[in-house]
């Protein structure tokens, strides 16, 4: 990590102390997970504060973590049967109590200082899932918000003008789900008869041409864990089993 | 004198000076606008959803589509983005390819910017200039990579081929008479990298070519000077980059600030305007262009001197040659693996993000260690730029909004994604 990198880490967690917690990241990169009860207050403080000076929220959005980790094609057993080309699409269920499956993730850029920093929140049990917003923070935040909001049905509390932004008019869903397939749920074509376009359910069905495939690499094994080096190993296997993915 | 009403009126998504699929609701009294509402995703194809079901390589031909006017620059994000989680860095000859590429594509970017926005506000001649120079540089990208536009030329771990050392010529045809065709393909008897600088030393002329039309024309002038001004701050609280930024008088750039590929290797100067109206975007651009003839001059005098792999040798990530191919056993597996499963990326996160000709462009990656991304964002300069244009346009009269959306410098590619 560098040098400059170092001395923000301490920055920010001398200022925030516990309301922050530490995300694994590459070497060049900081990153840290927020509650969303504090996030409006964390973030006037990195905008305002002379050691942060995060003039701007370069980006912001959703994540779906619904199926984080799951592959298609099991690669560790063998198999005295061969392989089969098809693929099970079965999605796991989605736990009402479940409170780390949507998370909003946002790019901070300081102009002042020539750094970035990731924040992380998670959303919370519940549906709708919901967040704070930010756009009197930042301004830029106000479409990037409508977005994540489109895509994953994220509600930003506060948000001056919560309407979809990038879907059809009258669109229903939230495409960027983990859960929506990638046909969608309903396609257009030309009816003669009524002499107008429809709308009516898809007639094609998904299919995977190329598994999605997990290897635990060895090359790649203890990456993130030497590159992060102020995170002890420990603290980066309780994130990842809090993150249910270990 | 009558009250005039205020009405809500429609502007595109058909509309010549919209610049795509763009449509705005605007709230005008009179001639003067009070407030717009833009409705956007019109092209929008779920760019982000469809990476997530293709292995990594395969995407990046969706990157191209992005900002279909600075295709390579798009590239470079995501392929960056791959290549930081993986830890690789490609040779030195791929990058100093990458960055004259992108600087090549600075200038189509500029240059149809610059002619559509003339366009837009009256200037005819101006526009056929830009596609006179422009239509060398689509040569260019056709000479390294098969393809006018959607080159899908940077891979992860370098770039996918060498610079050729013949520049395709015109055929005789019935059409041209041979005067025309050896005038024609008098630049082109060398290699791609004599080609290069031919252009580079004629574009400068090309370029005062646009100023004596433009830059002190009083009909221009009247049309950019003053109009669609944003104060430094809220650029800043906007999201802006780019020359919307430099416009506000930031001197901001990626390309300086963080380094990527091999800027900081080269010499050029960053443009920053004091007045932040579209004057003074359209002066930063235009210096823009000068810059990426200087930066590309410096990549040609390198590329020159220096020739070596361009591509990684580590075949997990990058294909054998398709020559070993025939003979090694190893080879031959390495290329089935790609081919049907890909590669796998680490698990792990990373935002990698370019100085696109348009502002900054970048990838925010997630992996979970699959042969397929988690997640992709692909953070769109113009998406932060459109999003001000209520803001900026309040209080000017209807005639101003074109210039100021031709100032934004926005393509729907991106936008929407």
């Amino acid at each position: 990590m560098s040098e400059k990198l170092r001395k923000l880490a301490e920055k920010v967690e001398a200022r925030f102390g516990d309301t922050l917690t530490r995300l694994p990241s590459l070497s060049f990169e900081l990153s840290y997970e927020v509650p969303a009860g504090k996030l409006r207050e964390v973030c006037v403080a990195l905008r305002d504060e002379e050691d942060f000076r995060f003039e701007q929220l370069m980006d912001l959005c959703g994540v779906d973590f619904l199926t984080y980790g799951r592959d298609e094609w099991v690669t560790e057993d063998a198999t005295d049967t061969g392989f089969s080309r098809g693929v099970a699409r079965e999605l796991p269920k989605s736990e009402p109590n479940y409170d780390r499956r949507f998370a909003v993730v946002y790019h901070l850029m300081s102009i002042t200082h020539n750094w970035r920093l990731r924040l992380k929140t998670f959303c919370g049990a519940g549906e709708p899932p919901m967040v704070p917003t930010v756009t009197d923070i930042w301004n830029s935040a106000n479409w990037f918000e409508r977005e994540a909001f489109d895509m994953f049905g994220i509600l930003f509390e506060g948000h001056p003008d919560m309407r979809r932004i990038l879907t059809d008019y009258g669109f229903v869903g939230y495409p960027f789900r983990k859960d929506f397939p990638i046909s969608g749920h309903v396609e257009v074509r030309y009816d003669p008869e009524k002499g107008r376009v429809v709308y009516q359910p898809v007639t094609i069905e998904p299919r995977t041409l190329v598994p999605r495939v997990i290897r635990r690499d060895h090359r790649y094994m203890d990456r993130m864990l030497t590159q992060a080096d102020n995170i002890a190993p420990e603290a980066l296997q309780t994130s990842r089993e809090k993150s249910g993915n270990a | 004198m009558r009250d005039i009403q205020g009405y809500t009126m429609n502007f595109g998504p058909q509309h010549p000076a919209a610049h795509g699929v763009l449509r705005l609701v605007l709230e005008m009294e009179g001639e003067v606008i009070r407030a717009i509402d833009p409705h956007i995703g019109l092209l929008h194809r779920a760019t982000e959803k469809l990476a997530e079901q293709r292995i990594f390589n395969q995407s990046i031909g969706y990157m191209d589509r992005l900002d279909y006017v600075s295709m390579m620059v798009n590239e470079h994000a995501y392929v960056m983005a791959i290549e930081k989680l993986l830890g690789i860095t490609p040779p030195p000859r791929a990058l100093w390819i990458r960055t004259m590429y992108d600087e090549l594509t600075r200038i189509t970017n500029h240059l149809m910017w610059l002619g559509a926005h003339g366009l837009d506000i009256g200037a005819m001649t101006v526009f056929l200039y830009c596609f006179r120079e422009r239509e060398d540089i689509m040569d260019m990208y056709e000479a390294v990579s098969g393809a006018r536009m959607h080159a899908s030329y940077y891979r992860p771990g370098g770039v996918y081929r060498d610079l050729p050392d013949r520049m395709p010529q015109y055929q005789p045809s019935k059409f041209r008479s041979k005067k025309e065709l050896d005038k024609l393909n008098e630049a082109r008897s060398g290699t791609l990298l004599d080609f290069i600088e031919d252009f580079i030393d004629r574009f400068p002329k090309a370029v005062d070519e646009y100023e004596t039309l433009l830059t002190d024309n009083r009909i221009w002038k009247q049309r950019t000077v003053g109009i669609g001004v944003v104060s430094p701050e809220r650029a800043l609280n906007l999201g802006f980059s780019g020359p919307m930024l430099r416009g506000s008088g930031i001197a901001w750039d990626l390309r300086k600030k963080q380094p990527y590929a091999m800027y900081d290797q080269v010499d050029f100067d960053i443009p920053v305007g004091t007045n932040g109206d579209c004057y003074d975007r359209y002066l930063v651009r235009v210096e823009e262009m000068r810059q990426s003839a200087r930066i590309v001059k410096q990549c040609v005098q390198w590329l020159r001197a220096n020739p070596g792999p361009v591509m990684l040798d580590d075949h997990k990530i990058t294909p054998p040659r398709r020559v070993e191919m025939k003979g090694d056993m190893e080879s031959l597996i390495h290329h089935f693996k790609l081919a049907t499963e890909g590669y796998i990326v680490p698990e792990g996160e990373v935002y990698a993000a370019v100085e696109q000709p348009k502002g900054e462009f970048g990838i925010y990656l997630v992996s979970d260690g699959a042969n397929k991304p988690y997640r992709i964002k692909i953070r769109a300069s113009g998406f932060a730029h459109l999003a001000a244009i209520d803001e900026i346009c309040r209080g000017h009269m209807l005639a101003d909004l074109v210039s100021v959306i031709g100032t934004l410098d926005i393509v729907f590619g991106e936008i929407d994604r």
